[in-house]
């Protein structure tokens, strides 16, 4: 064997084995250095004459090369390693925990009402809003409901003292006085949903002294009350997000419409839970009252200055508390107004669970 | 109302079965509400009779019996009962029964080591009574072996419905039985009223308040025996819950019930003179039958004699002219009493009778008459006596009703047709009366033409309620049936639906849900608080009149209260870390104004292994909180300016407001006042804002497009200035100057660090300031650089700031 092939081999061999990024730096040094073996092979070559440079370059180049890449390889390798090592002291336990952030809510009846708004503007309904300090007027007188009516007795309605101008002022007690504000204030036709809190002078575990309320107008020409059925059942079938709702319309009595008639909806026993949907006839279902309703009565419409004899329309009002309590399963509608977190995270809904038509009203 | 079937079946003639009478019920709007037949849980329950009866072995108060229940061998009974005897007949419950009153299911079992078959059953076991002293005693002739309930006319499934305010006629069985009949279920008898021959002139009594009283009709019966009423007539009232009181006492009741018309008797020893509906004078005071003793006023009707008032008019009469068990001469009442006044007159004293419901829905003007034979003769027959004659003072207001109506209404409004002939029929049973011809066809010149209808419609005196053509296209759809009604679709607007939410909702939706994206719970609080809850935020402008509780009586002037307080409740189950917000409204003498609110309380971070111990929140958090919602409200977050006077809820060095302008306050917040939170009960640093959106100045909608916009080519550069200025500069300001000190090149100006204490003047600090400049064609050229610096110096000096060298 040539002393060049030796020096390669040598050389080669002490650079598999260099075991540190120093040691290897000092073969590098040592071989391709400045002043190196194989540097100083190379430099032979400049005085050589052509026919030795032909015979003995080739294999002086071959040793660098060589060198060279088992230098890069041995360093790629050690670099490795070092990396490994490294990475591996640096090994944490992930089991540990992370941060969760705090988790936020919408309450269920902001849910609900976003949900009835998403529904009934595809049905063309916009949303209306009044105050909730009322006068008699709007509260009942004009919605034909008489100074004798047991509604307007103090155990029902919660009363401020008279105003300046002599108005009796009260909480409104629900939320029809919308109808009788957006019939004197927009020209027909109007389409309006109106939803807010309410207060009656009530408490027990399904009654408290505040709870919302969502109603619903129609005023136009030719409205009957096969419109109110229709859009009654559209709603209802949306919200529940069931085409099994079954609806029972009873006549009823409000002072407000003429004809009245109440909704219920059918439900099923599934797991001692009711379950909206099916007929409420049907052996273990049962019908729960969801809805008054009526055709608008031609007192009230008059009462707003339009004329019965050209304007029609349907009215109804619903609890939305209630709408919730039904599609959402709560039973304790005092829960609702208590602001336990605990209640709210369970209950509640993430601020992404937009109602939308396209992904759903329900969340 | 309640009623029993069998009752029913007196008024109506029908083939229909109990399930078909329940849905057409609810159908025609008398919903029903429930229906239980006392015979169900007496299934297991027969009529027995005591063979022999020896004395318990080991018990001196039990006895054994043996028992022929008329099938098969006699059974072996143990028995406590004193009155258990030989011979006597009694109910006995079967193996398997179950005791009504407790739910226990009878089974053979060993009492004292006796075998014993079931059970000889007291009124009270069998929820028929009170009575418990001893088991119950049949008539000796009842028939052995018969289910208990069929013999003693149990069998009848009780109704109860709902009857909603404007059906007074409903409020008798026969009413009910008239609609049914008119919805088709079969057909109503005929009311036979009986001739009275009253001997000797009627009682003395009058009217002085034709308003509250326009009519007093009254017979007396003298030489009465007033005593148990029949069988057929107690068992009637008991079944619905009335309990039978006397022969008198409960004709009064029975008539009320069967035929919707209140009365009332006297008992003629007790009254002093004549008896007069009169208004009552201030002070007078009558003790009512259920024992209350209530004061009247002159707005309300009673009935009195010369001496005392006896009966609050249509509501309830008094304990001490009552019928008794010895009374010997009575005065039948039958008057017409004005349904509002009653209404007021009860809604004032709060007192309800049946009587009340029945006059305030207005009881039929033109049956006073025959009320008072039915009641009479039924008194003469039960009770014995002789009848007077009628008096019948004033008038009641019994002119019928005429109205006009076209069939084609019906369509109209109801949007159901229904034919003339149907809708006549309906309108016929029901007890109108239609005048007027059917739609015909006439020809003129040989073209046809219709020629619609116009009816006449005289409405029943009992249909108080019917005043004008709408309520008849309710009678006819009614009946008719609502499931009849086509479902009609509303007329829709060509294309997508049009966004119908307002720009205060579109705020409202956008600010609940980037709060509860921040972390934070929605609430919802009540509108009302405690006057002192109230007075801790600046008190309230409206306070009710009657109030639920003290702690639900003034509006809210402010969020905070009502957050505070779930934050406490929350305190006070274990939560460690409370955010809770509310959207809702403030209550002013002006206007109620759309709010938001926001608390924050106990750590704002957990202790952990990262960050150590759990961190407090700072006014800071509250800030953001308050930025990140103004900004989702849409308010311009690069204009909001810092001010002080925040209210007094908040700690007055740590809080503060934003405003548009020195007068447009958009939000408040800061550390809660250590009072306010003592007050609540809260410990520890709370901290919380409001945010107004009205005061926000609504956007222009400028459509789709955005301002044109492309990012700059040249990077942006970044320079840091440290200034010492006086610590009483406010940072913001030093920020705003420097920031203004070269609008064209400095787009941002961003504090970093405040520094006191070693190496600085006492009454000094440093605030270290990151202003971002941005090139626009060309880079900066180094001595633009400079006078931007120098521009920025010269900004903080006019404020007392030097550069830190």
């Amino acid at each position: 064997m040539s002393d060049i092939a030796n020096l390669k081999a040598g050389l080669i061999a002490d650079i598999a084995t260099a075991d540190t990024l120093d040691a290897l730096e000092a073969l590098r040094v040592g071989a391709i250095g400045k002043n190196g073996v194989v540097t100083a092979l190379l430099k032979t070559l400049g005085s050589m004459s052509p026919e030795e440079r032909l015979e003995q370059g080739p294999p002086i180049q071959d040793l660098r090369e060589s060198v060279t890449a088992a230098l890069a390889e041995r360093k790629a390798a050690l670099e490795q390693a070092a990396l490994d090592a490294r990475l591996s002291s640096e090994r944490i336990d992930m089991t540990l925990p992370a941060d969760p952030g705090p988790q936020g809510s919408v309450h269920p009846v902001s849910q609900v009402m976003d949900e009835l708004a998403e529904i009934f503007a595809d049905l063309g309904f916009s949303v209306a809003t009044g105050p909730e300090i009322e006068d008699d007027w709007h509260n009942f007188s004009a919605l034909n409901i008489p100074e004798t009516h047991p509604a307007r007795a103090m155990h029902d309605t919660f009363y401020f003292p008279d105003a300046a101008d002599g108005r009796k002022m009260l909480l409104r007690t629900h939320t029809s006085p919308v109808q009788i504000r957006t019939m004197t204030a927009t020209p027909p036709p109007i389409r309006i949903i109106a939803p807010g809190r309410v207060y009656r002078s009530d408490s027990d575990a399904t009654h408290t002294p505040m709870f919302h309320q969502i109603e619903g107008l129609v005023i136009d020409k030719g409205i009957t009350l096969g419109h109110l059925k229709w859009t009654l059942e559209t709603f209802l079938k949306a919200f529940f997000e069931r085409d099994d709702i079954v609806l029972r319309l009873r006549p009823s009595y409000f002072p407000f419409t003429e004809p009245s008639v109440e909704v219920d909806v059918g439900y099923t026993l599934t797991n001692g839970q009711r379950v909206i949907g099916g007929d409420g006839d049907a052996p273990g279902g049962g019908w729960l009252e969801v809805l008054g309703s009526g055709m608008v009565n031609r007192r009230v419409i008059a009462s707003c200055g339009l004329d019965p004899d050209e304007w029609q329309g349907f009215a109804f009002g619903t609890g939305v508390d209630r709408l919730a309590m039904l599609k959402y399963g709560m039973n304790d509608l005092r829960a609702f107004f208590d602001g336990d977190l605990r209640w709210l995270r369970h209950y509640g809904f993430s601020a992404l669970d937009v109602p939308t038509l396209s992904g759903g009203v329900g969340a | 109302m309640k009623f029993t079937l069998s009752w029913l079946k007196t008024h109506l003639a029908t083939d229909a079965d109990l399930p078909t009478i329940l849905k057409a019920l609810t159908d025609i709007g008398l919903e029903v509400e429930g229906v239980e037949n006392p015979a169900e849980k007496l299934g297991g329950f027969r009529i027995a009779r005591v063979l022999t009866a020896e004395r318990h072995p080991q018990a001196d108060k039990l006895q054994v019996l043996t028992v022929d229940h008329g099938d098969g061998a006699p059974l072996q009974v143990v028995c406590g009962a004193p009155n258990a005897r030989a011979g006597l007949v009694g109910v006995f419950g079967m193996e398997g029964a179950v005791v009504p009153v407790n739910g226990m299911v009878l089974k053979k079992t060993a009492i004292r080591g006796v075998e014993s078959n079931g059970m000889m059953c007291s009124y009270r076991e069998l929820e028929l009574g009170e009575d418990h002293e001893g088991i119950i005693e049949l008539a000796a002739d009842a028939l052995v072996g018969q289910a208990y309930a069929q013999w003693a006319g149990l069998n009848d499934p009780v109704i109860d419905v709902s009857v909603t305010p404007n059906r007074q006629d409903c409020m008798g069985v026969r009413g009910i039985a008239r609609d049914l009949a008119a919805k088709g279920l079969g057909t109503l008898n005929a009311i036979v009223v009986p001739q009275v021959q009253g001997v000797g002139p009627g009682p003395d009594v009058r009217t002085d308040d034709p308003e509250g009283c326009p009519a007093f009709f009254a017979r007396s019966v003298r030489g009465v025996t007033n005593g148990q009423s029949p069988e057929w007539m107690a068992r009637r009232l008991k079944a619905i819950g009335q309990k039978p009181i006397s022969t008198l006492v409960d004709i009064t009741n029975y008539i009320m019930i069967d035929l919707g018309r209140p009365l009332h008797v006297y008992d003629m020893a007790t009254l002093k003179g004549g008896l007069v509906a009169r208004k009552g004078k201030p002070g007078e005071q009558v003790q009512a039958l259920n024992g209350k003793t209530y004061t009247v006023d002159g707005t309300m009707t009673i009935i009195a004699d010369d001496e005392a008032v006896h009966d609050i008019g249509g509501i309830m009469g008094g304990v001490h002219s009552g019928a008794t068990e010895a009374t010997t001469d009575v005065l039948i009442e039958c008057a017409y009493f004005t349904p509002e006044r009653i209404a007021i007159t009860g809604q004032t004293l709060g007192l309800t009778s049946d009587a009340r419901a029945r006059f305030e829905r207005g009881v039929d003007p033109a049956f006073l008459d025959d009320g008072l034979s039915i009641a009479t003769d039924l008194v003469v027959k039960l009770c014995g006596g002789t009848p007077s004659e009628a008096t019948r003072a004033g008038f009641p207001p019994a002119l019928p009703k005429e109205l006009s109506y076209l069939p084609s209404q019906c369509a109209e409004l109801a949007g159901v047709f229904v034919s003339e002939t149907e809708q006549k029929a309906i309108l016929e049973s029901l007890g109108f009366a239609v005048t007027g011809q059917n739609s015909i066809v006439e020809y003129e010149d040989g073209v046809p033409v219709a020629v619609e209808a116009g009816w006449t419609i005289t409405v029943p005196t009992w249909r108080r309620d019917i005043d004008g053509w709408p309520d008849i296209v309710e009678e006819v759809v009614r009946m008719v049936g609502l499931e009849h009604v086509p479902s009609t679709p509303l007329p829709r607007a060509p294309g997508v639906a049009k966004p119908t939410a307002t720009p205060e909702q579109l705020v409202e939706r956008r600010v609940r849900r980037t709060a509860a994206a921040r972390g934070l719970a929605e609430a919802i609080n009540w509108s009302f608080l405690s006057e002192k809850e109230a007075a801790a935020v600046g008190g309230g402008d409206w306070t009710l009149a009657n109030p639920i509780s003290e702690d639900l009586k003034v509006m809210r002037p402010s969020l905070l209260p009502g957050l505070l307080s779930a934050t406490r409740r929350n305190m006070d189950r274990g939560a460690a870390s409370v955010r809770l917000f509310e959207i809702g409204r403030r209550y002013f003498a002006d206007k109620e104004r759309a709010t938001v609110g926001f608390v924050l309380a106990g750590e704002k971070a957990p202790r952990s292994w990262q960050g150590g111990k759990a961190q407090p929140f700072t006014a800071f958090d509250a800030k953001a909180e308050l930025i990140a919602l103004l900004t989702a409200a849409g308010a311009p977050a690069a204009n909001l300016q810092n001010f002080g006077e925040a209210s007094a809820a908040y700690h007055p060095g740590q809080s503060g407001t934003l405003r548009l302008g020195p007068k447009v306050v958009l939000a408040e917040y800061g550390v809660l006042h250590p009072t306010l939170a003592k007050q609540f009960g809260l410990t520890g640093t709370v901290v919380a804002g409001e945010v107004f959106p009205d005061a926000i100045p609504g956007r222009r909608k400028a459509g789709s497009l955005r301002a044109p916009y492309a990012p700059p080519a040249l990077q942006a550069v970044k320079r840091d200035f440290a200034f010492v200025v006086p610590d009483t500069l406010e940072a913001d300001a030093l920020v705003r100057a420097v920031k203004g000190a070269d609008k064209k090149a400095i787009v941002d100006a961003r504090l970093f660090d405040v520094f006191t204490g070693p190496g600085l003047e006492e009454g000094t600090k440093s605030l270290a300031i990151e202003v971002t400049l941005q090139p626009g064609e060309k880079s900066f050229a180094q001595e633009e650089l400079d006078a931007i610096s120098a521009a920025v110096v010269k900004a903080a000096e006019k404020l007392g700031g030097t550069l830190r060298g």
